[in-house]
């Protein structure tokens, strides 16, 4: 009986161990970023171009390019995603077809982030001519987020009571009319809230966009949406692994590590936020 | 109903049903675009040299350029192998802490870290690869830089750890009750419930989430492109800088012509990238559904 209780309590400790791990990841991952990036930020470096070849001066363009393709990436993937997720929960019948897309969806979220860039290179840089700019890669990044909105949005439309539909149907309204007024008010916070989660994904990926429209240098904000624009990942990648003096330039490289992790959390905040409020409102 | 609205009913259905179907035409074009602009390449190269020759050096100028992938193949490979070696034990076995012996406030607690180190980008990852990881490895080690295959390994566990604690966890938790109250009620301990009863009942969702985020590992570019030193050999350590597909991609897209064999090639190695991840997500998508038909 004494062993057995020793084993558990030496796996129960393992485990524990292992969780631990995980967390320290993440505390080190976070203390190194903000301690070391910290003193680089103010008012000035967030609002201001960069400066002889990036050593000096700030990272004002590239947070604009970031959230201007963001926006893109969102307009292309929320209603794509929430359409699709209305028909696969609300319409589609379990059918061959039926499951022949959900296969694709699974597919597609596992699709290498650099084979969406890849993708985006020939469909909207080369096909359809659009040139290396913020719409290429906006939506590259669009396309790369819809399976993760459309998964989201399903949970979302799924959690919707069916009594709501019934009501509805039953009152005589038409199906589009239940989902509009029965469905789809009490879905979209659901929605949004994965929804967001995807996007802050998508703003801080670097592959889709390389070849799509990130630009190395550009000391001004993107007149355009044709034209091309700096990002907030990619800024730190050149200023990690391309800048031709790395250790002069490797506060920089904080900051804007700082500043793209604190925009992808800021994001995911509004998310939980949201969920949060719903939880709340569901319980009332 | 008036004839109007019964017109509207059905434009609207069909609006959803095409956008159902755009899907299916994304992941489609993604292969068909890859597979057109990775063809012109086999004009010039064979199958056989492209896969299994370890010779990559498209703009040889004196010798004819060779084109052969497979260091960078067993790179990418390599390098997501020690990623998983890494993540696999200690992914399960956080995911078996959070789902049988964390109490409901560590849990909730917990759960939101696994979340936000999911939302990490991998730039950021990359970089503490170069600033944190890399120093390390070299100090240990006696290297003279600490960007390498064991760098990349682990970096990507870190990557690979959110998707294969959720989706474990997620495996544990749909284990039937009756299952783990039998075993109890034997005289079993909970640690031997645990490892005896509910792992071993759970191992196919486990082993599907172990295939997701091995396909994660072997897609993922920016980490390993920063972090694994590149250079393009035959991998023989851990110790040694590599190259993987993805980041032969990365670094050599942006420097070539439009329209060369060797922007052809490349899309070859993002179309043989495309079909070894989409074997993985098969395979665990076919591990985790028969998992899911046995307790129904």
């Amino acid at each position: 009986m004494k062993a057995k209780q020793i084993q558990e309590n030496l796996g129960f400790n393992f485990l524990r161990l292992s969780i631990c791990v995980v967390i320290c990841a993440l505390i080190i991952i976070l203390y190194d970023i903000v301690s070391k990036g910290i003193g680089v930020i103010n008012w000035k470096f967030l609002t201001s171009m960069p400066k002889n070849g990036m050593t000096e001066g700030g990272i004002l363009p590239a947070i604009v390019g970031t959230i201007l393709v963001t926006l893109i990436t969102a307009l292309l993937a929320i209603p794509l995603g929430m359409g699709c997720a209305v028909y696969l929960n609300e319409y589609a019948a379990d059918s061959k077809l039926t499951r022949l897309i959900r296969m694709a969806i699974r597919n597609l979220s596992g699709v290498p982030s650099i084979v969406y860039g890849l993708f985006g290179v020939i469909l909207f840089v080369q096909m359809m001519r659009l040139g290396t700019c913020v719409l290429s890669s906006g939506l590259t990044l669009g396309l790369m987020t819809l399976p993760w909105t459309i998964t989201a949005s399903e949970e979302a439309l799924k959690n919707v009571p069916n009594s709501y539909r019934q009501g509805a149907l039953a009152l005589g309204a038409t199906k589009w009319q239940s989902i509009k007024t029965n469905v789809l008010p009490y879905a979209v916070p659901g929605m949004l809230t994965g929804t967001i989660l995807g996007l802050s994904r998508a703003a801080g990926e670097t592959a889709p966009i390389l070849f799509t429209g990130a630009a190395f240098f550009l000391p001004r904000l993107p007149g355009s949406l044709f034209d091309q624009f700096m990002a907030l990942p990619y800024h730190l990648y050149v200023m990690s692994t391309q800048h031709h003096a790395i250790s002069k330039v490797r506060p920089i490289a904080y900051g804007t590590a700082l500043v793209l992790i604190a925009l992808v959390f800021a994001m995911n905040l509004c998310a939980v936020i949201i969920r949060y409020r719903l939880r709340k409102a569901r319980t009332e | 109903m008036s004839r109007h609205n019964n017109f509207k009913e059905k434009l609207i259905h069909g609006l959803f049903f095409f956008n159902g179907l755009l899907v299916i035409l994304v992941l489609a074009g993604i292969f068909a675009l890859l597979v057109a602009n990775a063809l012109p390449a086999f004009k010039e190269i064979r199958v056989g040299q492209f896969l299994f020759s370890a010779a990559w050096n498209p703009t040889a100028t004196f010798t004819a350029p060779s084109y052969g992938i497979l260091s960078m193949l067993v790179s990418t490979l390599m390098v997501s192998a020690g990623a998983l070696i890494i993540a696999v034990p200690l992914g399960i076995a956080a995911a078996a802490y959070l789902s049988d012996v964390a109490s409901k406030r560590v849990r909730e607690i917990a759960k939101p870290i696994v979340e936000i180190l999911a939302g990490v980008p991998s730039v950021i990852i990359g970089f503490l690869g170069i600033v944190l990881v890399g120093p390390i490895i070299a100090r240990i080690f006696h290297l003279s830089n600490g960007l390498n295959a064991l760098n990349g390994s682990i970096l990507l566990a870190i990557m690979a750890l959110p998707t294969i604690i959720s989706l474990s966890e997620d495996a544990l938790n749909g284990v039937p009750k009756s299952f783990q109250e039998a075993s109890l009620a034997l005289g079993a301990t909970h640690w031997q419930t645990l490892v005896r009863v509910k792992i071993p009942a759970a191992l196919s969702g486990i082993i599907a989430a172990s295939m997701l985020g091995m396909g994660r590992a072997i897609g993922e570019t920016m980490t390993v492109l920063m972090a694994t030193g590149c250079a393009i050999a035959m991998p023989k350590s851990f110790l040694q800088s590599v190259q993987t597909m993805t980041a032969t991609i990365a670094i050599e897209l942006g420097e070539v012509p439009y329209n060369t064999t060797h922007y052809y090639a490349l899309f070859g190695i993002g179309l043989v990238l495309f079909i070894i991840t989409f074997i993985v997500n098969m395979i665990s998508d076919i591990v985790l559904h028969r998992y899911q038909r046995v307790y129904k």
